[in-house]
């Protein structure tokens, strides 16, 4: 086992982990957080996106142990009071049907945002869709999501 | 997965004696392959040596004509690094391309490169580029170091540092990516220095990246879009899978290879 300390949506968080837990385990069941989805649990669909350090990456390809002092946000952590901007434009915009991707979505969509403004970049239609490339919707629902995403990006 | 103890030392030294301690450690890089792989148990090490806490292993320098990348650093900071998108653009364009942006937040070039995945591209660059993998023991050149699929010149407690990579006149890399994988199902990477073209193709060769004599003979020749289409590229070696045969990963060879000429900067 490892003892590993880290901040999740803003709490601090101590536990032991074995070296093999992954981050979507742990979160899932140890902290009870069960938003963020596995889908595929093979990195490919995007259901597990978190933010690490305020970066997206997929909870199921990251070991907790790993993240000794790490700050952790998921989809629990992004509503502060209201919904977060993202969360209110996958409502206005319909972007979602049955509901399962919508976590890892909404996570890639904040992230991307935040890339872009950084960076100073345009974040168009286009770039949405490519950005979104390690998301996938079963329902085909990306049309709603792009809008959706493109609006949050002009409200963040 | 099978049950396995995490390490995670400060130290190249720490790292190595990390590895000789266990019964089947593996060094853990970025995990984007790794972890996936051991839940598929195809891979079942008693121990994980995390390198990314290991201060040599990080930064993008550039000294005189060389650009020394970092092990650990991931695809993400390559691609976000003004010193490659000044130095060598094309590896910088490579690096934005690999999987999605998730993965790119957390697979690293030393990952990419000692995993030698067939269909990986950090190979085809390094191979182009006639790159030099520095490792804890000593410099190896691309040259030898790719030794077939899922196979490196790598040795056992050997950890890759850095990458070194010196400037060239023109590159280019251009891949048609597998849709559903994001993998290179043909990559070609190009790269000029003088009369001298090195031309490296992932994604195809059935023992995984290699060069392409054809390809660079037409382009040491004529630095053209026409000269890749026209150049003569051999099925032979090449792969057949559920993707593409091995005719189909030809044309393909020669197709991403006029993109790469015509994008090389």
């Amino acid at each position: 086992m490892t003892k590993v300390s880290l901040t999740v949506n803003g709490k601090p968080v101590a536990r032991d982990v074995a070296g093999g837990t992954l981050l979507s385990e742990f979160l899932r069941e140890d902290l009870r957080l069960t938003g963020t989805h596995i889908g595929c649990d093979t990195s490919q669909c995007g259901a597990c996106v978190v933010h690490v350090n305020g970066k997206a990456v997929k909870a199921c390809t990251t070991l907790a142990a790993s993240l000794e002092g790490a700050d952790v946000t998921t989809i629990e952590g992004l509503a502060n009071g209201g919904l977060h901007p993202m969360q209110e434009a996958f409502k206005e915009h319909h972007g979602l049907q049955c509901g399962f991707c919508t976590p890892g979505m909404i996570m890639s969509g904040v992230d991307m945002v935040t890339r872009y403004k950084a960076e100073g970049r345009e974040l168009t239609q286009e770039a949405i869709r490519h950005e979104l490339e390690g998301n996938i919707c079963r329902c085909t629902g990306y049309h709603n999501i792009v809008k959706a995403v493109e609006d949050a990006a002009s409200k963040m | 997965m099978y049950p396995v103890s995490y390490h995670k030392p400060a130290s190249v030294d720490d790292a190595v004696k990390a590895l000789s301690s266990g019964e089947e450690a593996m060094v853990l890089a970025g995990g984007q392959t790794l972890i996936a792989t051991m839940k598929q148990h195809l891979a079942a090490p008693s121990d994980l040596v995390d390198i990314r806490g290991i201060a040599e292993l990080s930064g993008i320098k550039i000294s005189g004509d060389t650009l020394s990348i970092g092990a650990a650093m991931t695809h993400a900071e390559v691609a976000a690094s003004k010193d490659v998108q000044k130095h060598i653009p094309a590896l910088a364009c490579l690096a934005a391309g690999i999987g999605d942006p998730a993965v790119r937040h957390m697979g690293t070039l030393g990952g990419s490169v000692a995993n030698n995945d067939p269909a990986a591209d950090y190979p085809a660059a390094l191979l182009a580029l006639g790159a030099t993998v520095v490792t804890n023991k000593r410099e190896i050149a691309a040259d030898d170091f790719f030794t077939g699929l899922f196979s490196t010149d790598l040795e056992d407690g050997e950890i890759i540092t850095r990458v070194d990579f010196d400037k060239t006149e023109a590159a280019g890399y251009a891949k048609f990516a597998q849709p559903a994988s994001l993998y290179a199902l043909v990559g070609v990477f190009v790269a000029k220095r003088g009369g001298d073209v090195r031309v490296a193709i992932t994604g195809a060769g059935d023992d995984g990246v290699f060069r392409s004599e054809a390809l660079e003979a037409a382009l040491a020749k004529d630095f053209s879009e026409a000269a890749a289409k026209g150049a003569g590229v051999s099925a032979d070696n090449l792969m057949s899978d559920i993707h593409g045969d091995a005719d189909y990963r030809a044309h393909l060879i020669r197709v991403m290879a006029a993109r790469a000429v015509a994008g090389a900067a």
